[in-house]
């Protein structure tokens, strides 16, 4: 009979008794059972038979998962992380217009403060010049063929296309490594606490010129790190995943790791914009930490007032 | 126009793999690529089945959806063929085929797939005609010169078959028309075959 797990052949051979078909005659099985509608039942649900063909998964007539991932992919990633990355772009021009970069409350005093230790900038250096390539080759992977190949010309694309491959598939283990470190070495200040809960319901002092109280890390900063760490791992396994197929993973994983890792970066990508217009032009004097390592006083305790207080009592105490 | 497509008489199909090394032969496929196979269903069973399966040329083929290079395009006959130049290697197509039809000729790790390679339709690619090149990247190009897919015009019980999918429906129509009758529609005539199709096994 048709091979099926002995669990369901239960319910098969009890669901033919009570519909006495269990009574047909052999020779009768026979031909029904021969390329008829219950053989291509099975085979449509992608049952799996013998082949000669030494290849994966050659046994499987119908791989019935392949439109479920073209439709999930095309019908609703697609066109998601457009609107998420265009949306979030658009806000942030918005705001930035409306209410424009975040000053300074007081001049600053030149005295600095070491806010990132060397490691800590070649850290978060290497792994966001690694974001930003694996993001634009990402982005071509999935948005390009819409315009690039048109804009570029089939033998500029074709280069251009294979180049973001390459860095991607490349690239993407070392950004695993440099995204794992980061981790580890920084999630000590990214606890939530009570602060935290007063930093969001302030709104993060992002409007007007209240400054909610902060440690090291803020609340927002501390929310970018776990959505990092969470969203970053499902990126980083399902990319491994994708990675390395020489492990003979089959069709289905590679598709479901294809939908993680999809909606995971455009997630991830949207929310990065919204980093990188904080550290940058949104807030006067925060590229310096990352960039030089030291931050004036004057931001220190504008933005971080707890941190700032804990750092001049443990110097007045040495 | 034609519109251009494989059938596979599953009730004919005596899985002799003979369309696989036509296929194989014809268009010098690579190493440990296979653009056809035959899949038994039931092997060794009461209801054993065989049927040859490939790039089934789909009307809205999902390779092509999915392919972020673009590098599919279906010719005016419908047959779906692709650009290996532009070809990355993902394996994204590979994901999509209901068949499994896609093939890569590696598999090495950082997803070093190489190029797609799979069934043509024996209509080679967008090089020129017959090219050395064509042939040397996708194989023959029989469609260029007249001729239908080899593995089609190889079978020996006449299970594939490959053309305009109005003639090769008609076909299949008469057999299974004729099925049941003395010659199942195996000859023209009831007197001139030794097999009786009514004769169940």
């Amino acid at each position: 009979m048709l091979r099926i797990k002995w669990p369901s052949q239960i319910l098969l051979v009890l669901a033919l008794i009570f519909s006495g078909f269990a009574n047909a005659t052999p020779s009768d099985a026979k031909v029904a059972g021969f390329a008829g509608a219950d053989y291509w039942q099975v085979v449509k649900k992608g049952d799996t038979g013998r082949t000669q063909d030494q290849g994966a998964e050659a046994g499987q007539l119908i791989n019935v998962k392949g439109e479920e991932w073209r439709y999930w992919r095309n019908q609703w990633i697609t066109p998601a992380g457009a609107y998420a990355i265009g949306g979030t772009l658009a806000l942030l021009a918005i705001f930035y217009l409306l209410v424009g970069q975040k000053k300074l409350d007081h001049p600053r005093t030149g005295n600095l403060i070491e806010r990132w230790k060397r490691l800590d900038r070649a850290n978060h250096w290497t792994v966001a010049v690694l974001f930003i390539i694996l993001a634009v080759s990402g982005l071509s992977i999935l948005y390009g063929k819409f315009f690039l190949r048109t804009a570029l010309g089939d033998s500029l694309w074709a280069n251009y296309i294979m180049l973001c491959k390459l860095a991607h598939n490349y690239l993407g283990p070392l950004f695993v490594i440099g995204l794992l470190f980061m981790i580890v070495r920084w999630i000590k200040h990214n606890f939530f606490n009570r602060t935290d809960l007063m930093w969001f319901l302030k709104g993060g002092g992002i409007i007007g010129k209240a400054h909610p109280s902060a440690g090291y890390m803020n609340g927002g900063e501390k929310v970018w790190f776990w959505l990092l760490t969470i969203v970053g791992i499902i990126v980083c396994a399902s990319g491994l995943v994708l990675d390395f197929q020489n492990f003979g993973q089959v069709r289905e994983t590679m598709q479901i790791a294809n939908l993680l890792h999809a909606a995971g970066s455009l997630i991830l990508i949207a929310a990065s914009f919204g980093h990188i217009y904080i550290g940058t032009i949104g807030t006067e004097g925060a590229l310096e930490g990352m960039k030089t390592g030291y931050v004036d006083e004057t931001w220190a305790k504008q933005h971080h007032d707890l941190w700032y207080e804990e750092v001049k009592g443990k110097s007045s105490n040495d | 126009m034609a519109r251009m497509k494989f059938l596979c008489d599953s009730k004919r199909c005596i899985e002799c793999n003979g369309c696989v090394t036509a296929c194989k032969n014809e268009n010098e496929v690579e190493w440990g690529v296979n653009r056809r196979r035959v899949v038994t269903i039931n092997d060794g069973e009461p209801g054993e089945t065989s049927i040859s399966v490939a790039c089934m040329h789909c009307s809205d083929a999902p390779c092509m959806a999915v392919c972020p290079t673009d590098c599919f395009y279906q010719t005016d006959d419908g047959i779906v063929l692709h650009n290996k130049d532009l070809c990355i290697g993902c394996g994204y197509c590979l994901y999509a085929c209901p068949f499994g039809a896609p093939q890569f000729p590696s598999d090495a790790a950082f997803g070093e797939r190489g190029k797609m390679d799979k069934c043509t339709f024996c209509a080679g690619g967008p090089e020129e005609d017959n090219s050395p090149e064509e042939r040397a990247k996708y194989g023959a190009n029989r469609i260029a010169e007249g001729k239908l897919p080899m593995c089609a015009e190889m079978c020996s019980t006449k299970a594939l078959l490959a053309g305009d999918a109005n003639e090769v429906s008609d076909i299949f129509r008469e057999r299974v028309i004729y099925r049941g009758h003395n010659d199942g529609a195996w000859s023209m005539s009831e007197e001139d075959i030794a097999y009786d199709a009514t004769q169940k096994v």
